[in-house]
């Protein structure tokens, strides 16, 4: 119980000193507005920052999937190729180290100015990417060495250690490696709306962009609310499912 | 006749000589207790036997059939997705025995080591004893004619680890398959072998060789005859020399 109500009666702490400073110390509401103009804006703008919220949503998830898709293949590839394995290996860490803010202008123009929300997807892509390729990596080697040693005793095929031993053996990690992407999704989606800036998609990053140039601060703190509130509920679906899907592997 | 033969072989690692000059021939049916300190080759004279090391020099013949040479090692070594009976059903499967065929062998076999009724736990529900049962029936499950443990009881308390000895013996009663195993324990080496092959620190080579007494599988109260203690001094006698030597 306590585990609720701490972090909940410090917020509204927080936030009770917060009203109160603006209010006492007559903070324009330009620079720092009280919590009860941010609530006010937060119902006015809602239909508004939820529709916004569910299209940079929406863009996580769809680079999820696709991230999800190449980043299995491609370690799959690699747990059957040793060649391919040193050949892919540095591109993909090459992949991670680069900041996708700096490749953002350059997918931009090869999705074509037309088509923004192609950019952006391909730039979340690029950073759920890693998180989930690394941990399929380490899975597919992560098998028991004994039992791959009974596996070769037992005269078991390179496709039947894969399939049935080395597959298996990832699925903690192919969790593990899905939740920390799902969480990086999201922040390349904010990212990728923040660089391709023109509006073509209005996600909650526009809306942050947008109320930082009318200087509607109150608007900016309530979509950075609405952000923070599906990055939870994102994180919370993810961990729900990594835990839903450890109990099943384990059998407890 | 052998089930497997080591001849002049020696094993080599980057570190250095880790076993022999060896020979060795395991007959049909015997059952043969490998001892020696710590280091002294003895998995890896195992893992000759299992194929799933080459030698360095020297020639290892073994049954070549699938299933004919099983394993077991110190750690159950179950896969935790799987429940106890596709376990079990393991061997069976990769050799390609159809599903419905390997699975009433998994549960023959289960039966055999006294888990029926276990068939469908995940490893994480059992016990220490009751993981290492469902390692055995995975290794008797094909029948195999030289069957391998590698301190198989090791990280077992001293009951469970006598309970098990004895369903090993009565296992190995049923159909006869010749046992090498691996220990450190010279009590449990007398009791579960016929024949007591004693290496020396490593890089080992065989100091004592010695067929033990007495009625397989044991008697009950065998430990405390005269016959077993001194079967235990001998063995602990050459033991201490191989460690000096």
């Amino acid at each position: 119980m306590s585990r609720l109500v701490a972090p909940l009666l410090l917020t509204a702490l927080l936030l009770l000193v917060w009203e109160v400073a603006c209010r006492a110390l007559d903070v324009p509401s330009y620079f720092l507005p009280p919590p009860s103009a941010v609530a006010i804006s937060l119902k006015e703008n809602l239909a508004v920052l939820i529709a916004a919220g569910w299209r940079t949503v929406s863009t996580a998830v769809i680079a999820l999937v696709l991230a999800s898709l190449i980043a299995q293949a491609l370690a799959l590839i690699t747990a059957l190729s040793p060649l391919l394995d040193r050949a892919i290996r540095p591109l993909a860490s090459v992949v991670q180290v680069t900041p996708v803010i700096a490749i953002a202008p350059l997918v931009l123009i090869w999705a074509g100015l037309d088509h923004p929300q192609r950019a952006l997807v391909t730039l979340a892509v690029l950073v759920a990417f890693f998180p989930i390729f690394s941990g399929a990596v380490s899975g597919l080697r992560s098998a028991d060495p004994d039992l791959e040693r009974l596996f070769s005793l037992y005269g078991a095929s390179r496709w039947q250690k894969v399939l049935r031993l080395r597959l298996p053996s990832a699925v903690p990690f192919l969790l593990e490696g899905h939740k920390v992407g799902a969480g990086l999704a999201l922040i390349g989606a904010v990212v990728a709306e923040f660089s391709a800036g023109s509006g073509g998609v209005r996600g909650l990053a526009w809306q942050i962009l947008d109320s930082s140039n009318k200087l509607q601060t109150a608007r900016m703190i309530a979509a950075l609310v609405v952000l923070g509130a599906m990055g939870v509920a994102l994180h919370a679906l993810l961990e729900a499912l990594e835990r839903t899907g450890l109990k099943w592997w384990r059998g407890r | 006749m052998t089930v497997a033969t080591l001849t002049d072989v020696e094993v080599d690692y980057a570190r250095g000589r880790a076993l022999g000059p060896v020979s060795l021939s395991i007959a049909p049916g015997e059952t043969l207790a490998l001892v020696g300190p710590s280091g002294c080759g003895k998995s890896t004279a195992l893992r000759l036997l299992a194929g799933l090391e080459a030698p360095s020099r020297g020639v290892v013949t073994r049954a070549p059939g699938r299933g004919e040479t099983a394993v077991v090692f110190q750690a159950p070594t179950l896969a935790p997705w799987l429940a106890a009976r596709a376990n079990v059903a393991l061997p069976l499967e990769l050799a390609g025995v159809d599903a419905a065929e390997a699975r009433r062998r998994a549960d023959a076999a289960l039966g055999r080591v006294g888990l029926a009724g276990a068939e469908a736990a995940r490893p994480v529900t059992l016990s220490g004893g009751m993981a290492m049962r469902v390692s055995l029936a995975r290794a008797l499950v094909t029948d195999p004619k030289l069957l391998l443990l590698d301190e198989p009881f090791a990280a077992l308390d001293e009951i469970t680890r006598r309970a098990l000895a004895d369903d090993v013996l009565d296992l190995w009663a049923a159909t006869r398959p010749a046992i090498v195993f691996v220990t450190h324990n010279v009590e449990e080496a007398v009791y579960m072998a016929s024949r007591v092959v004693v290496l020396s620190k490593g890089p080992g080579r065989i100091v004592g060789d010695f067929a033990t007494s007495g009625a397989m599988p044991r008697p009950p109260h065998f430990r405390t005859e005269p016959g077993f203690r001194a079967a235990v001094e001998q063995v602990s006698a050459a033991l201490a020399e191989g460690v000096a030597a």
